[in-house]
């Protein structure tokens, strides 16, 4: 059964590493999208420091986002979603398999990123580290709640814009918790509490959403 | 019981049943309503501080109350029509989802408009502000699940899914929401300590939350009827009605 979970990521992370370009596009999605906001903003160090948390997880909320619609849509179209259906091991654990080489695809990029970013947004220096482990514990957890959604437009036209209708509320909570975590540390204050509730959030995602993401495959299959 | 629930995922069944009960449900609506409103708006007193402005909580507070009362219906029709596969929880869903959306709107707004004398300003990003535009667009979601997806019973069950996952985040939504900000005034009513509210502005408010409640299964029933007519078009019974009309 582990040995199927572990072929399941090799396999999704061979045919990425086969696309090596597709790679960078979640990446450059992000830097250019952060270098907008100066522009739009201000280029004021100070004002753009005391935003700089909000900007870089509403960035990495979209970014999760538009890289969520791919997912499925490929092995879906080719057949490969219903020969993992049909395989004895459970569907749901197979799928999991392929959400986290999602997010080593998409997430582990953001992760090099960010604190690019960050000092380029002019953050405070000690919010950088707070804000590192943030996308560590929330990247994931906007993958498994994205996959959701991505399971259940599937196999529809026009699935695109429903899915950030039906995802991004589904994302508050995380961007709460993270973009707080950061602005608190860059106050210098305690920021336990809400790393503590990522972390919570990440064990149920990883509990439930697998359940959920098989659910809404086979009824998109069907 | 089991016999009745049995017959009543009958499509046809349903739509005899619930014609017998739809003119009793607004017939007790627009009693309680008339009551309620009566009540609240002409006998009970005038707020110390806020005056005439805080009557306002006679829609505003049972339109809140029903956004998430009829969120929890849907997610447990959608369980329903999940895990049996009814139709008839299918339509429950669907129709759960509009419905719903216009108590949360309406709530939205009756808080506003209460917001611009007594805070000062139409909106603030308060907490329960906040979570009840989440709510709104959770709403909005399921809608458009069914606009997106053309086939009406693939639809259903998608925004069932969506029901449940709703349904485990909407307190984890609250929750994160309120720790974040805080303006609104907490809970006024808790069954279980003494209500912080006088009984005399107390009891209207009741007798709202109840005819609101009343509306919601009237207006449940007469769209899950439409929705029905709709659905089974083409099948000889609702010809039938149809011919006959």
């Amino acid at each position: 059964m582990l040995g199927a979970f572990i072929s399941i990521i090799q396999r999704d992370l061979l045919l990425a590493y086969r696309r090596r370009a597709d790679l960078m596009n979640p990446v450059l999605f992000y830097v250019i999208v952060a270098t907008l906001f100066p522009l739009g903003v201000s280029p004021d160090a100070e004002f753009l420091g005391r935003l700089a948390p909000g900007l870089v997880w509403v960035t990495t909320l979209l970014a999760a986002l538009i890289s969520m619609e791919s997912i499925f849509r490929q092995d879906f179209e080719d057949g490969s979603i219903e020969q993992l259906l049909l395989n004895p091991h459970p569907f749901s654990l197979l799928i999991l398999g392929k959400v986290v080489a999602h997010w080593l695809i998409t997430g582990v990029p953001m992760l090099l990123i960010v604190p690019v970013m960050a000092m380029l947004l002019h953050m405070p220096v000690q919010a950088v580290p707070v804000l590192w482990i943030t996308i560590l514990l929330g990247t994931p957890i906007l993958s498994l709640i994205g996959a959701i959604g991505a399971a259940l437009t599937a196999g529809f036209r026009g699935g695109g814009v429903l899915l950030g209708l039906l995802v991004l509320p589904l994302y508050v909570p995380v961007l709460i918790f993270a973009s707080s975590a950061v602005s608190a540390a860059a106050d210098g204050l305690a920021v336990s509490g809400q790393l503590a509730m990522l972390g919570s959030g990440l064990i149920l995602a990883l509990v439930l959403a697998p359940l959920a993401i098989s659910a809404s495959l086979k009824i998109s299959m069907s | 019981m089991w016999k009745f629930l049995y017959r009543l995922s009958s499509l046809k069944y349903y739509y005899e049943w619930s014609g017998k009960w739809v003119p009793w449900l607004l017939g007790s609506t627009a009693v309680l309503m008339l009551v309620g409103l009566y009540w609240g708006l002409v006998v009970a007193p005038s707020d110390y501080q806020q005056g005439e402005s805080y009557r306002i909580i006679y829609v505003h507070v049972p339109s809140a109350w029903m956004s998430m009362f009829v969120y929890v219906v849907m997610a447990g029709a959608g369980f329903i029509a999940i895990v049996w596969r009814t139709k008839l929880s299918e339509i429950v869903v669907s129709e759960c989802a509009v419905i719903g959306a216009m108590f949360t709107a309406l709530a939205l707004v009756t808080g506003m408009l209460w917001g611009k004398p007594t805070w000062g300003t139409y909106w603030q990003w308060d907490a329960r502000l906040t979570s009840e535009l989440i709510l709104l667009f959770l709403y909005f979601g399921i809608i458009a699940v069914h606009s997106v997806i053309e086939e009406s019973r693939t639809a259903a069950r998608v925004a069932s899914i969506l029901a449940i996952i709703g349904v485990i985040n909407i307190p984890i939504i609250h929750y994160s929401v309120t720790w974040w900000s805080s303006l609104h005034q907490p809970n006024m009513l808790l069954v279980s300590k003494t209500p912080s509210v006088h009984p005399s502005m107390l009891y209207p408010l009741l007798v709202m939350a109840t005819a609101f409640q009343l509306y919601f299964v009237s207006l449940l029933f007469i769209r899950m009827r439409n929705a029905i007519l709709h659905r089974e078009r083409l099948t000889s019974w609702v010809q039938d009605i149809s011919t006959r009309n």
